[in-house]
């Protein structure tokens, strides 16, 4: 049964700004605790600011555990979680939790990763100028990894989109739901084409925005 | 100003224990420029990061104005590295950050007012010559231009001691010579002690007036540079020497001078007021010989003469003798072996 397209689309826009919020939503949230656990990861290490072995060894262990994890897998894991915390596992707000949770891993490995490209010498200068190890996180660890970082959260972003239409499968609506009850399971590939070209052009935003960003912050 | 008293650093790296520095002891002094030279490796790098905090001693003491270093707390030692400006072979400024930016960063650390930072950033611009490359970024300058912003960032919180990494060993040697001369300028017009560590002979010898010479974490040899460096005591210290001055011809030139039947060669030293005075005329025109300088060079050390000639003396034996007797009352004189050197 074809949909028909005079009705469709509204569907459609409805659906795009469910992936939208969706992805978001979860940008805002594991980048808030993405870069938490990603600065804390790099202090940590040994021989710099925050060293703690303890700490940093229970963070690592932690995300080697999660990362691993296919997605769709973490979904339903996750479920009575999402049940207890959102209240349903229904819905837009129902697959930001587990994304964010996934993301959250994603994000602190790029942070981290980008923090270690910053020269030692430059937080070495900062210790020796007096700064604080907060200071030095807000001074020098952000703002000189700031072009980097962004690159990296689009990245990430990228990878929400894709999320995205894993978890709307599963309930949580938005183009990939579209795509899978309409397009895949009553065969109208006009449908699957859409949404398709849609998740492109999303795709292709996030990334010009992100590019646009973070040249405006690199000096390198 | 800054006293070592006996200190060691010993890093554990695996299973092994590396003794970077040695039971160091020296004191610099106020209104010093003083020096440590070392090949690298010799522990010169940990020691001037002892003298921030940067690196804790394993044992011993570090006096800052009578103030131990070991003894205070983290806030303490944030209070006190305030006030050591400290500035790096690689320079370490900040990339995100204006070249005012970066000299108004320590002062940011400080609280200091907006309307203070704004005028002391340019005061110090201008000290260094950069006041034209405020809104430029670091990418943007030339690696003596990046040393100026280091320097004009570590005297933004006017500290009493400034300590120099390796502060030219990545520049050219006009370049070089620029920086020096900041530091020197630094030295006298702000008054503020500066202790460098280098591995060029050059650095040492055009501004430093007190120098240590360190080998595998111990301090060899130290003392006034005109003293270290005119009469060097310890083998390390006379390599770099050598690596400035060459004080003798070279062996091929020697034997050559012995096979066209040379006669013997003496080597000559002249310290201070000693340069000024005719004395080899004088007293070889007392013995009625005459002498040949055949290699040879007069040269400033830290404001003083400082002559070293390779002579040969033309006349009978015993006036010979008695000649060379006489100059070694006076002057540092020694046979030059043709054969070893």
């Amino acid at each position: 049964m074809k949909v028909n397209w005079e009705t469709f689309w509204i569907r459609i826009v409805e659906a795009t700004g469910e992936t939208i919020t969706m992805v978001l939503g979860t940008l805002v949230f594991s980048s808030i605790i993405g870069m938490a656990l990603g600065i804390l990861l790099f202090t940590t290490r040994e021989g710099n600011i925050l060293e703690n072995r303890f700490i940093s060894a229970l963070l690592n262990f932690f995300i080697n555990i999660i990362r691993p994890i296919p997605f769709i897998i973490l979904l339903f894991v996750l479920s009575p979680v999402t049940r207890e915390v959102i209240g349903t596992t229904i819905g837009t707000a129902a697959a930001i939790f587990p994304m964010t949770i996934a993301a959250s891993f994603v994000v602190a490995r790029v942070v981290e990763n980008n923090l270690i490209s910053i020269d030692p010498g430059v937080i070495e200068a900062a210790e020796a100028m007096g700064a604080s190890p907060r200071q030095i996180i807000f001074t020098v660890l952000i703002p000189e990894a700031l072009g980097p970082l962004i690159l990296g959260l689009t990245f990430v972003t990228v990878g929400l989109i894709d999320f995205s239409a894993v978890a709307g499968t599963v309930g949580g609506g938005g183009l990939g739901h579209v795509a899978m009850t309409h397009g895949y399971q009553r065969f109208d590939s006009s449908v699957m084409f859409v949404t398709v070209v849609i998740l492109i052009i999303l795709v292709q935003l996030a990334q010009w925005i992100g590019n646009f960003l973070s040249k405006k912050v690199m000096r390198r | 100003m800054i006293t070592f008293e006996n200190v060691s650093k010993t890093f554990v790296v695996g299973s092994k224990q590396v003794e970077a520095v040695k039971k160091v002891t020296f004191d610099v002094e106020e209104g010093d420029i003083f020096g440590i030279i070392g090949f690298s490796g010799a522990g010169k790098s940990t020691l001037i990061r002892l003298v921030n905090g940067l690196e804790r001693p394993t044992e011993g003491k570090i006096l800052i104005k009578k103030t131990p270093l070991h003894e205070l707390k983290p806030k303490q030692l944030r209070e006190v590295r305030r006030k050591i400006g400290m500035v790096f072979q690689n320079f370490n400024l900040f990339s995100s950050r204006t070249v005012e930016q970066n000299v108004e960063y320590p002062l940011k650390l400080s609280k200091v007012p907006k309307a203070e930072r704004n005028a002391k950033v340019k005061q110090l611009l201008q000290f260094v010559g950069l006041a034209d490359k405020a809104k430029s970024y670091p990418e943007q300058l030339s690696g003596g231009q990046k040393q100026r912003v280091g320097i004009a960032r570590a005297l933004a919180t006017d500290p009493e001691i400034l300590l120099c990494d390796e502060a030219t060993s990545a520049l050219d040697p006009n370049t070089t010579r620029d920086i020096l001369n900041l530091l020197q300028k630094v030295n006298r017009e702000l008054g503020i002690t500066i202790l460098l560590i280098t591995h060029e002979m050059q650095v040492i010898q055009s501004v430093c007036n007190r120098v240590a010479v360190m080998e595998t974490g111990e301090v060899i040899e130290q003392g006034e540079v005109f003293e270290t460096f005119t009469n060097p005591q310890h083998a390390t210290t006379k390599e770099f020497i050598s690596a400035t001055d060459q004080s003798l011809p070279s062996p091929q030139l020697l034997d050559e001078w012995r096979a066209k039947g040379g006669t013997d060669l003496y080597r000559i030293i002249f310290k201070g007021e000693r340069a000024s005075d005719p004395i080899l005329s004088t007293v070889t025109r007392k013995h009625q010989i005459d002498f040949n300088i055949i290699y040879g060079s007069i040269r400033e050390l830290q404001q003083q003469f400082f002559g070293n000639l390779v002579v040969s003396f033309e006349g009978k034996n015993d006036a010979v003798m008695a000649c060379i007797h006489e100059l070694k009352s006076i002057v540092d004189i020694e046979e030059v072996n043709t054969n070893e050197s």
